[in-house]
C-alpha cells in the first residue's frame, strides 16, 4: 500500500489513476484451472457414456457366442463381462448404468478374454509405461524442436531458413504409418541399423540393467523419431506465424530501442509471447497425436496401450477394447489439464479475472 | 455516416475478393494437383489397364515391366490399377467427410460466435468435447462393429467425429465479427437474423471456411488411409491404404518390394502436398505479413539490408552497394563522401 | 542560448521500397542542453520518422542517404551518431538518448513484471551492478514517477493507462539520459491525466535536468511547455523559433494555417450561415 495522500485532495495531483496495490493477488488462477477441471469432468463423462453406449448399440451376438464358448470363466466374471456389454436383459438401461459407473469406480474394469482371463486394469498396466514413455517423450521433444525451430525461422523471416517449412509441413501431412513403414524399410532392412519392431529384444529380462536400457533405447528410437518427424511440422509452422504476428507488436520495438541484445529480443519478448497460442493448440492436437502413436505402435510391434487396443479389436475382446479406450481419453484428458496449467502459468493476464 | 453507406460498402468490398485467396501461385499449383486425382477417380475405368481384381497367375510379384508399369502384388493383380482405382475411394470419402464436417462446423460455429451468452459456451463446450477425445480410438471401437461398411458410412462417421475444429476457429472469427460496424448497422436496421449471418457475416467467413476445409479434408483421407492400414475398415472398394494392408501383411516391406509400397504411399503424400500447398496459399491470403514478411525480407537482402538489425543502415552514396550481409546484426558499412 | 546538445545538419531518410520515399529531407536542427523542443506538424509529416532517425531506430526499408548526427557529451566528448557500429549504437542508446513511446498500452511485455522490465535496462547496459542495486534502483524509479515501489511485481495488464505511461517515463529515465524524446506521449490518455503526466515530466525536468524533445500534433500543447518549436511539413522543417515568436508572429503560411486550425475559447464565434 502506498500512497501518500494529503488531507485535501488535489485531484489532478492525486489523478485519476488507482493508485492502491491489491493485497496478496492469488498467483494461482483457481477459477480458470476450475473451469478447465470441469470441462474436462464432463469430457470424462462424455466418453464413460459413450462407452457404456456403444456395445449396446451394434451388434453383441458375438460376445454372447464367446460367452457361451467359454465356460472355464468365474460366475463373478461372467457377471461383470455381462454388466459391461450389456447382456444383462433382466435389468433396465439405468440399472445397467449405474452398474457400469459401479464397476469404474471400483476400478474394475473386466476381464480381457484374450490375455488369458487376467482383469483388464492388469493388462493396460502392463502396457501403460511403454505407451507413456513413447508418447510422452516423442511429444515434448518435437514440440521442443518444432516450437524453437519455428521461433529461429520467424525471427530470421526471408532467410534460406523458410524452406523448413514446407518440407516439415509435407512430412506432417504424410501419413504417421507411412512414415514409420519407410523408416523401417530403410533403416531396419535395408542399412541394419535398428531392429525392426518390439520394445526390447527377444529373451532379455526386463529390469534396470545396462543390457535391458541399451534395448529398450535400440528398439525405441525409430518409433520415437517418427512420431517427432510426423508432428514437427504442425509445431513449426504454428510459431513461425506467431513469431511473424508478435514482431510486428510495439514492445519488441520498445526493446530494441532500450539498447536489448538480439537474443535476449528474441527469447524473453518475442518468442516468450508467441508462445501461448501454441500451447493452447497443444492442448487440442494431444488428441490427434495420440491417434497417430496408437498406428506407430502397431507399426513397430510396440507393446503399449494402442497395440493393446489394436489387437483387442481385431480379437473382438470387448471388454479390453473398452478398458483402453477409457484409458486412453484419460490420459489425454490429464495432458490437457497439464497444458492448461502451464498456460495458466505462463500467461499473467489469465491471472486478471482473479482480482 | 449513414447506415445504408456502411452495409452497402461492408458487403460489395468483400464479394469481389471472394476468390482472391486461390488466385497465388501456391494455391493454383495445389488446385492442379487435386485436379489430377479428381480426374483419375473420374475415369479410373476409362484410365486402368486392368481390373484391379484380375489375377494373372503366371506374373507375381513381379517388378515394373512394359505390360504391369507398376509391377504386380503377390496375387498377380497390377499395381497401377489397383493404385488408380484406390483414387476413387480416396477422394469421394475425402470430399463427402469434409462436407459434413464443414457443415455441422459452420452451423454451430457461427451460430455459437453470434449467440451471446450461456449458449455460446454451451455450444462451444460441445466441439470441444469431440476436439478432446481423441478420435482414431473411437474410430477404432465404432468401425470395428460393422462388418462391412459402405463408403458413405465412413465418411458419415469420420465427418461427425472430425467438425470440432472448424466449429472453434468459426466462432472465433464470428465472434470478432459480431462487434464490427457493419454487423452492428445491419441489426439497428432491422435485418432478420438469417440475413445479417448469410449476407453480412458468410463473405467475411470465406477465408476461413476455405482453409477449414482443405483441413478437413486432410484430416479426412489421412483418416481413412489409416483406418484402411490397420484393418478397421474392411472396405470392398479399394483405397491406397488397404493396398498398403495387403502389402504390409504380405512382408513387402521386409523383402523390398518396392513397386508395391511406394506407389499407394507416394500418391497420399501428393495429395497431401497439393492440400498443404493450398492452405498455405490460403494461408497467406487470410494473413498477408506472411507472404510479404519474407518477401520483403528477401527484396531487403538483395539491396543489402538486414531485416533483423536493430540499427538503421547509413548509405551515403547510393551506388556504392556493400557485400550483401548474410550475419544478422551487422550493419551496411558506410561509404563516407566526407 | 546555452550550449548545443545535438546537431543534426542535412538529415534525410528514405525508404528503399519499390518506388523510394524521401520521408525526412535535409532537416537542420539544433537541441540545446536543457531546453524542451517541441516538434509539430500534421500526421505523416516526418516527426516521428526524424526523432527515430536520429537515432538509427529505423528498420529497413530505411537508409538515410545523407547528412550528419552530433552529439555533444555532457563530458565535452562529441560522437557521430551516423558513423557508429551497431554494438556501440546500442550501448549508447538509452545511456544518452531515450524515448517514451506513444500508445503504452502495447508498449510494455505483457508477460514481464514491471519490475523486470525496468531492471533489464540496468541488466544490460550497467552490467556490474549487483542484483539487490539493480532492484533498489527499481524501486527509486517507480517512486519518482509516484507509481510506487510496491508495483514492482505488477504485470502491464495490470496497471491503468496512466500508471503504464508513467513506466514508460521511469523507463526512459533509467540510466539518467541528457536526451529524453518524447513521441505522442499523452496522446491515448484522458485530459486529466494528460495534466498529470505533463506536471510530471516538467518536476523531473527540474530534478534531473535532461532536454526533451516533444513530438506532438496538439500546437497549443507545445506552446505552453516548450521553448523552441520546430514546425515539420512534408519532411522538411518549415519554421523553428522560441514558443513565443511562433505564437505571437509567425513567418511562414503552414504555421499559420496550423495555428489557426486549433478552436480557441476566446475567439470570435463563427456563425454557419
Amino acid at each position: 500500500m502506498t500512497t501518500t495522500s494529503s488531507p485535501e485532495t488535489d485531484v489532478v495531483a492525486d489523478g485519476t489513476t488507482a493508485t492502491r496495490t491489491t493485497r496478496a493477488r492469488a498467483r494461482i488462477p483457481w477459477r480458470f484451472i476450475g473451469r478447465r477441471v470441469a470441462f474436462y469432468l464432463f469430457t470424462l463423462w462424455a466418453a464413460i457414456t459413450l462407452n457404456f453406449f456403444v456395445p449396446r448399440l451394434m451388434k453383441g451376438d458375438a460376445v454372447d457366442s464367446y460367452l457361451a464358448r467359454n465356460r472355464g470363466m468365474s460366475p463373478e466374471a461372467a457377471d461383470a463381462l455381462r454388466a459391461l456389454l450389456g447382456l444383462d436383459s433382466d435389468r433396465t438401461l439405468w440399472q445397467q448404468y449405474g452398474d457400469y459407473l459401479g464397476m469404474l469406480a471400483r476400478g474394475d474394469l473386466g476381464i480381457a478374454i484374450t490375455h488369458g482371463l487376467q482383469p483388464v486394469g492388469q493388462v493396460i498396466a502392463n502396457a501403460l509405461p511403454w505407451t507413456v514413455g513413447l508418447i510422452g517423450l516423442a511429444t515434448v521433444v518435437s514440440f521442443l524442436i518444432g516450437t524453437v525451430g519455428g521461433a529461429v525461422v520467424g525471427w530470421r523471416r526471408g532467410s534460406r531458413l523458410d524452406a523448413l517449412i514446407p518440407v516439415t509441413t509435407f512430412l506432417s501431412t504424410v501419413p504417421y504409418f507411412w512414415i514409420g513403414l519407410m523408416a523401417i524399410s530403410v533403416f531396419s532392412v535395408t542399412l541394419g541399423w535398428f531392429p525392426i519392431g518390439k520394445a526390447y529384444g527377444i529373451g532379455t529380462t526386463p529390469g534396470l540393467t545396462f543390457e535391458f536400457v541399451g534395448q529398450v533405447i535400440k528398439h525405441g528410437t525409430l518409433p520415437l523419431a517418427t512420431i517427432v518427424v510426423a508432428s514437427l511440422g504442425g509445431w513449426m509452422l504454428g510459431m513461425r506465424n506467431m513469431m511473424l504476428t508478435v514482431l510486428d507488436e510495439d514492445y519488441v520495438t520498445v526493446a530494441q530501442a532500450k539498447g536489448m541484445p538480439t537474443r535476449r529480443v528474441l527469447w524473453r519478448y518475442a518468442a516468450r509471447n508467441a508462445v501461448l497460442p501454441q500451447i493452447q493448440s497443444f492442448a487440442l492436437s494431444i488428441g490427434f497425436i495420440v491417434g497417430g502413436a496408437i498406428i506407430v505402435e502397431q507399426v513397430f510391434s510396440y507393446p503399449g496401450v494402442g497395440k493393446m487396443l489394436l489387437d483387442a479389436t481385431n480379437a473382438k475382446d470387448y471388454a479390453l477394447m473398452q478398458g483402453g479406450f477409457l484409458v486412453i481419453v484419460l490420459a489425454v484428458l490429464v495432458a490437457n489439464i497439464l497444458a492448461d496449467v502451464a498456460y495458466a502459468v505462463l500467461d499473467p493476464r489469465t491471472r486478471q479475472s482473479e482480482a | 455516416m449513414s447506415t445504408i453507406q456502411l452495409t452497402a460498402r461492408g458487403r460489395g468490398a468483400r464479394f469481389g475478393a471472394g476468390f482472391a485467396m486461390f488466385r497465388n501461385g501456391k494455391s493454383i499449383a495445389g488446385l492442379s494437383i487435386l485436379a489430377v486425382f479428381v480426374i483419375v477417380a473420374v475415369f479410373a475405368d476409362q484410365l486402368a489397364p486392368f481390373s484391379p481384381t484380375q489375377i494373372d497367375a503366371t506374373a507375381r510379384l513381379q517388378p515394373p515391366s512394359g505390360t504391369h508399369w507398376l509391377g504386380t502384388t503377390h496375387l498377380g493383380e497390377d499395381v497401377l490399377s489397383q493404385v488408380i482405382h484406390g483414387t476413387r475411394g480416396v477422394v469421394v470419402v475425402g470430399a463427402l467427410t469434409s462436407l459434413i464436417s464443414m457443415t455441422i462446423a459452420l452451423v454451430v460455429g457461427v451460430l455459437a460466435g453470434y449467440l451471446p451468452g450461456w449458449r455460446s459456451e454451451a455450444l462451444s463446450a460441445l466441439a470441444n468435447v469431440f476436439l478432446v477425445i481423441p478420435g482414431i480410438p473411437i474410430l477404432i471401437i465404432i468401425a470395428s462393429r460393422f462388418t462391412n461398411p459402405p463408403l458413405w458410412v465412413v465418411a458419415a462417421i469420420l465427418g461427425i467425429l472430425g467438425w470440432g475444429w472448424g466449429a472453434r476457429v468459426l466462432r472465433a472469427q464470428t465472434m470478432s465479427l459480431r462487434n464490427r460496424d457493419f454487423v452492428q448497422a445491419a441489426k439497428l436496421n432491422g435485418e432478420p437474423l438469417r440475413r445479417i449471418i448469410g449476407v453480412e457475416m458468410l463473405p467475411n467467413l470465406t477465408a476461413l471456411i476455405a482453409s477449414s476445409f482443405v483441413g478437413s479434408v486432410t484430416a479426412a483421407i489421412l483418416g481413412l488411409t489409416t483406418l484402411s492400414y490397420i484393418g478397421v475398415i474392411p472396405v470392398n472398394a479399394y483405397n491406397w491404404g488397404t493396398i498398403l494392408n495387403w502389402a504390409s501383411a504380405q512382408g513387402a516391406f521386409t523383402q523390398n518390394q518396392w513397386w508395391w509400397f511406394l506407389p499407394p504411399g507416394l500418391c497420399i503424400a501428393a495429395i497431401g502436398v497439393a492440400l498443404a500447398l493450398l492452405n498455405f496459399g490460403i494461408d497467406e491470403y487470410i494473413n498477408p505479413r506472411l507472404r510479404s514478411a519474407g518477401e520483403l525480407a528477401r527484396a531487403m537482402r538483395r539491396q543489402g539490408l538486414d531485416t533483423t538489425a536493430g540499427v538503421t543502415a547509413v548509405r551515403t552514396d547510393a551506388g556504392t552497394d556493400a557485400e550483401p550481409e548474410a550475419e544478422p546484426d551487422a550493419v551496411t558499412p558506410v561509404g563516407r563522401a566526407g | 542560448m546555452s550550449d548545443p546538445l545535438l546537431s543534426v545538419r542535412d538529415f534525410s531518410v528514405r525508404y528503399e521500397t519499390a518506388a523510394p520515399v524521401d520521408a525526412v529531407r535535409d532537416v537542420s536542427l539544433t537541441v540545446h542542453r536543457g531546453e524542451v523542443l517541441g516538434l509539430a506538424g500534421e500526421s505523416g509529416c516526418g516527426k516521428t520518422t526524424l526523432a527515430y532517425g536520429v537515432q538509427r531506430l529505423l528498420k529497413p526499408p530505411a537508409v538515410i542517404p545523407g547528412g550528419s548526427v552530433t552529439w555533444h557529451d555532457a563530458d565535452g566528448t562529441d560522437t557521430d551518431l551516423l558513423a557508429l557500429g551497431t554494438d556501440a549504437m546500442m550501448a549508447f542508446r538509452w545511456d544518452k538518448i531515450s524515448m517514451v513511446f506513444q500508445g503504452a498500452m502495447s508498449a510494455l511485455n505483457p508477460v514481464a513484471t514491471v519490475g523486470a522490465q525496468l531492471a533489464d535496462v540496468f541488466e544490460v547496459h550497467r552490467p556490474a551492478m549487483s542484483r539487490r542495486a539493480r532492484t533498489a534502483a527499481v524501486v527509486e524509479l517507480l517512486e519518482i514517477v509516484k507509481v510506487g515501489g510496491a508495483r514492482i511485481k505488477s504485470y502491464p495488464h495490470e496497471l491503468s493507462g496512466g500508471m503504464r505511461q508513467r513506466i514508460m517515463i521511469a523507463m526512459a529515465l533509467a540510466l539518467r539520459p541528457q536526451l529524453v524524446v518524447m513521441d505522442e506521449p499523452t496522446t491515448a490518455l484522458d485530459v486529466l491525466v494528460q495534466r498529470e503526466i505533463l506536471r510530471e515530466i516538467t518536476s523531473l525536468r527540474e530534478a534531473f535536468g535532461f532536454s526533451v524533445v516533444f513530438i506532438t500534433h496538439d500546437l497549443p500543447l507545445l506552446l505552453e511547455i516548450s521553448d523552441r518549436i520546430a514546425v515539420m511539413r512534408a519532411g522538411q522543417i518549415v519554421e523553428i523559433d522560441t514558443a513565443e515568436q511562433i505564437w505571437f508572429r509567425p513567418q511562414h503560411e503552414y504555421t499559420r494555417t496550423l495555428l489557426s486550425s486549433f478552436p480557441r475559447l476566446t475567439a470570435e464565434r463563427k456563425v454557419a450561415r
